[in-house]
């Protein structure tokens, strides 16, 4: 079952073509990584799937559904969650908040006040992090910051989860913490679609990888695939 | 001037016309009704002629030569207007594309500088233009301190840029009373006025006051000499850098703080020219100030924020309208300032120039 | 658990209690008493509606006189026509439609462009009634339907509290957060399933709807009004300063700033009226540098200074806002 699926996915900036012509999909269940050099089009993409962006052309379906065009907070209940590359927390409100907030409003019908605590104090325990409940989000590192974010994502009760390079800037011991969280993710059958950096990782977690390049998408498959692949390991180390 | 002819319209009659009248077609009175409206004398012409043994009628809608001396009126006094704009409006782009202080006691400096070229002129006779020897580092003193210990001071209290511009707003508004208030202490609240430089000029056709002419040609000279200051000198170029990116232009070496309470100072101090300018031309109260800085707001964000060529030509633009629609309906000025102002916001928030 | 609790009984005793005093006040009392509470009511209601949008979501709106300013107009032209409670809810209701059609087109500004956007209106709104008036009707200055200093007062007395419990209720419940929310991060908050254009309208209206009201009824207290008077930009930033002053990140502290400052601006104008504006500019710029905070972060100022670290600590890095 494709849970997610982009045709022809076009993204112009003025004359700069920052998405050219991409088609992707995503089956439900799946972890799939996309990777690619700075600039690539990596976060422009996911842009264009919460619905940040809206693409010059081309189409994106979600669950069978058309949702290009649709406003963030429509495909937000609709089933897709995010982070962001430069993390976005609510600073001056507690983890608790930014995660009850998730909560309140993401999940299609709404919640009650009383749930929505006992569901965010659960995710909270979920990444790890009971203990800063009352601490305000921006006193967090950002290793926990980036927690934070997965679980207010989550508390949208989300059939997809997009995670925008949610290992940047860890250390190797956080790295592998963040790959057992991810795998956990997915086992609760949340599907995961991850952009990242540290290769390591995604090569470990992902079932399958999209490269892209310059906006184009160049390679696609398991990742023993894509690591062997001359055109990827080109781009990454240079002509 | 003839400005020529608007499109005849010609056909070949049918017979019944020649006896019921001639047929023009649909729009031909709207349109002059419509150039009746911008005070263009149309001269509307129907008829019918014979030619290559053909009759023909015709509908024309003539331009009458219009008033040159009000056309060129028109012009150059939106331009004398336009100058004095621009350097307010250049002066408040310094402070707020650069300090990122939007000033809204900016028009206060335009009113200290006029009082200020007032009393001397009425206490000890100096030539306006001269005082501004005077006047003109003493307001740029002023300027410069009042960003050293506030606004340097607010930044470094503020978390965020968005912090900062909202309390620096505010603290402006602070300056804004306060200096009104002593103005209105120590001038009191009539009207005053000099004479200088009143008798007219001829120019081109049309009748001038001297004083606006000096205006002009002294706006289009402190013009020229900031432009080869900001091109030229070395401390120009680091105001440049610091308009387009403050943290890169720290980290090439600028003394950001410097500049910033140059910028600041130099702001006030084209404020304070503009205003010794004014007090040649027109009467002053204390309360003069708002208006103008008003006007300069609409400039800066016309041109784009951070865009000091951006606020001249916007300062320019805004004279001619203001001066153009002043022509249509008076009292109307200000209402369409801020018309074109909301739909710049609404439209194109980036200004004419802005990316 | 139970402090809390107690602690929420303990304030709405005591609020209960300021109430009935207010109430039973104006039998005991001067007249000029009665009408500088009245000012002192119209300055909480503004302030703590324009604090209702404006303080958590940092969208600083300069347009407060504007939709003050129709309330008044409200009552000028149809006071005579309409019962006095009916006037007062027209006058909330065509700010608040008002409201809703400035919100929708200024959806996409931001920050200070956003401000002057709403300061710009509301005085292009003020010199377009004026050049009409002056223009076309030549009714430049109008004369309200009068109405007794009890009644307003009890009129106004009734508006404030429905405004207080408003923002009372708003602010703790999950709208709320969500406006603070949006104040943070819009971004993200619009990703977690805020309709953040809808909320943002839709407070910007309720707190607009107040001050219409308010407008209304006050205007028959002035009884001569021109649009200088009705539509004054002074309307726009005292509620700002005021709820700066104060404190603005609750209902309490706005309530305070707004009752000092009017009684302040009284005392001045009686005992120093040609220095009030340079005393007002100075608290302006006090405020700005020292008290950023407010008077409720008073404390916790006094609390740091004591405790030796420096006041108002540094932030060299702050993250800047998307």
């Amino acid at each position: 079952m494709q849970i997610l699926e982009g045709r022809e996915v076009k993204k112009y900036f003025g004359g700069l073509a920052a998405v050219s012509n991409v088609d992707f999909h995503i089956d439900q269940g799946e972890i799939v990584g996309l990777i690619g050099p700075n600039g690539a089009g990596k976060t422009t993409l996911f842009n264009l799937m919460s619905g940040s962006l809206v693409p010059t052309s081309g189409v994106i379906r979600f669950k069978g559904e058309k949702i290009t065009g649709l406003r963030p907070h429509q495909i937000c209940k609709r089933g897709m969650a995010r982070t962001f590359q430069f993390v976005k927390l609510f600073g001056n409100m507690t983890v608790l908040e930014n995660i009850l907030l998730g909560s309140l409003f993401g999940s299609p019908t709404g919640m009650h006040e009383v749930n929505a605590k006992r569901e965010s104090l659960e995710l909270l325990e979920f990444v790890g992090l009971s203990a800063m409940e009352g601490s305000l989000a921006k006193d967090l590192t950002v290793a926990n910051q980036k927690r934070v974010e997965v679980a207010r994502a989550l508390a949208t009760k989300p059939e997809l989860l997009l995670l925008d390079e949610v290992m940047a800037g860890l250390t190797p011991t956080e790295v592998g913490s963040a790959i057992e969280l991810i795998k956990k993710i997915g086992s609760r059958g949340i599907t995961v679609f991850m952009i990242e950096h540290v290769m390591k990782a995604i090569m470990t977690v992902s079932d399958r990888i999209i490269v892209l390049h310059h906006g184009e998408k160049i390679a696609e498959g398991i990742p023993e695939e894509i690591a062997t692949n001359p055109k990827v390991i080109e781009i990454y180390l240079g002509t | 001037m003839d400005l020529g002819s608007f499109p005849s319209f010609r056909r070949t009659p049918e017979s019944s016309d020649l006896k019921d009248g001639i047929e023009c077609p649909d729009n031909y009175d709207l349109i002059g009704k419509y150039l009746l409206t911008l005070s263009l004398s149309p001269e509307m012409g129907r008829g019918w002629d014979e030619g290559e043994g053909k009759k023909a009628n015709f509908c024309t809608i003539k331009l009458q030569s219009m008033n040159l001396t009000l056309f060129l009126d028109i012009l150059i006094g939106g331009l004398m207007m336009g100058g004095l704009y621009s350097l307010i409006a250049v002066g408040l782009s310094l402070q707020y594309g650069v300090a990122r202080v939007l000033n809204v006691s900016h028009g206060e400096f335009i009113m200290l500088g006029a009082f200020a070229t007032y009393s001397l002129y009425i206490l000890f006779g100096i030539n306006p233009l001269l005082s501004l020897v005077i006047t003109g580092p003493l307001i740029f003193i002023v300027g410069f301190l009042i960003h050293r210990t506030l606004f340097k001071r607010l930044k470094r209290l503020s978390p965020t840029m968005d912090a900062f511009e909202g309390s620096s707003l505010l603290a402006s508004f602070g300056l804004l009373f306060i200096i009104q208030n002593v103005a209105l202490l120590t001038w009191g609240s009539d009207i005053k006025g000099y004479s200088y430089l009143s008798k007219t000029v001829n120019f081109l056709g049309a009748v001038y006051a001297a004083n606006r002419l000096v205006a002009l040609l002294f706006a289009i000279l402190i013009g020229i000499i900031f432009y080869y200051f900001l091109k030229r000198t070395r401390v120009g170029k680091a105001i440049r850098a610091a308009a387009q990116d403050v943290t890169t232009a720290q980290l090439m070496g600028v003394n950001i703080n410097f500049v910033l309470g140059l910028c600041f100072g130099l702001g006030a101090l084209m404020a304070g020219i503009a205003g010794s300018l004014t007090s040649m031309m027109f009467e002053i109260t204390p309360l003069i100030g708002f208006p103008y800085t008003i006007i300069a707001i609409i400039a800066v964000v016309l041109g784009g924020l951070g865009n000091i060529l951006g606020s001249l030509i916007g300062g320019l633009i805004l004279g001619l309208i203001g001066n153009i629609v002043m022509y249509i309906h008076p009292g109307l000025s200000l209402i369409a300032y801020y018309i074109i102002f909301l739909l710049l916001l609404l439209i194109k928030p980036t200004g004419i120039f802005g990316k | 658990m139970r402090r809390t609790i107690s602690k929420k009984i303990f304030y709405l005793m005591l609020f209960s209690l300021i109430f009935i005093l207010m109430v039973i006040m104006p039998s005991y009392v001067s007249p000029y008493t009665i009408i500088l509470l009245n000012s002192i009511f119209m300055y909480i209601i503004l302030t703590v509606s324009w604090a209702l949008f404006s303080g958590p979501t940092h969208y600083l709106s300069l347009a407060s006189a504007a939709f003050f300013g129709l309330g008044i107009y409200v009552s000028a032209i149809l006071g005579d026509k309409l019962p006095l409670l009916v006037v007062i809810g027209l006058g909330g209701l065509i700010s608040f439609l008002l409201a809703l059609l400035v919100g929708l087109s200024s959806l996409r500004l931001r920050g200070m462009y956003f401000t002057i956007f709403t300061f710009g209106l509301s005085e292009l709104i003020r010199h377009s009634v004026q050049w009409w008036e002056v223009n076309k009707t030549g009714t430049v200055g109008r004369w309200v339907v009068a109405v007794d200093h009890m009644t307003v007062y009890y009129v106004m007395l009734g508006i404030l509290l429905i405004t207080l419990v408003v923002a009372y209720l708003i602010r703790h419940s999950k709208y709320g957060l969500a406006l603070l929310s949006i104040g943070e991060s819009e971004e993200a908050a619009e990703h977690i399933g805020i309709n953040i254009n809808a909320m943002k309208m839709i407070t910007f209206a309720i707190s607009t709807f107040f001050m219409g009201a308010t407008g209304a009824i006050m205007a028959t207290r002035w009884s001569y009004i021109d649009p200088s008077i009705a539509f004054n930009p002074l309307f726009s930033f005292m509620p700002v300063l005021m709820a700066i002053f104060g404190g603005v990140g609750n209902i309490f502290g706005q309530i305070l700033g707004a009752g000092v400052l009017t009684l302040l601006a009284d005392v001045l104008l009686t005992k120093f009226p040609y220095y009030y504006m340079l005393l007002y500019g100075m608290i302006l710029v006090v405020v700005v540098l020292f008290l950023p905070k407010g008077l409720t972060g008073l404390k916790e100022e006094v609390k740091r200074w004591r405790e030796g670290g420096s006041v108002n600590p540094v932030r060299k890095d702050g993250p800047r806002p998307e």
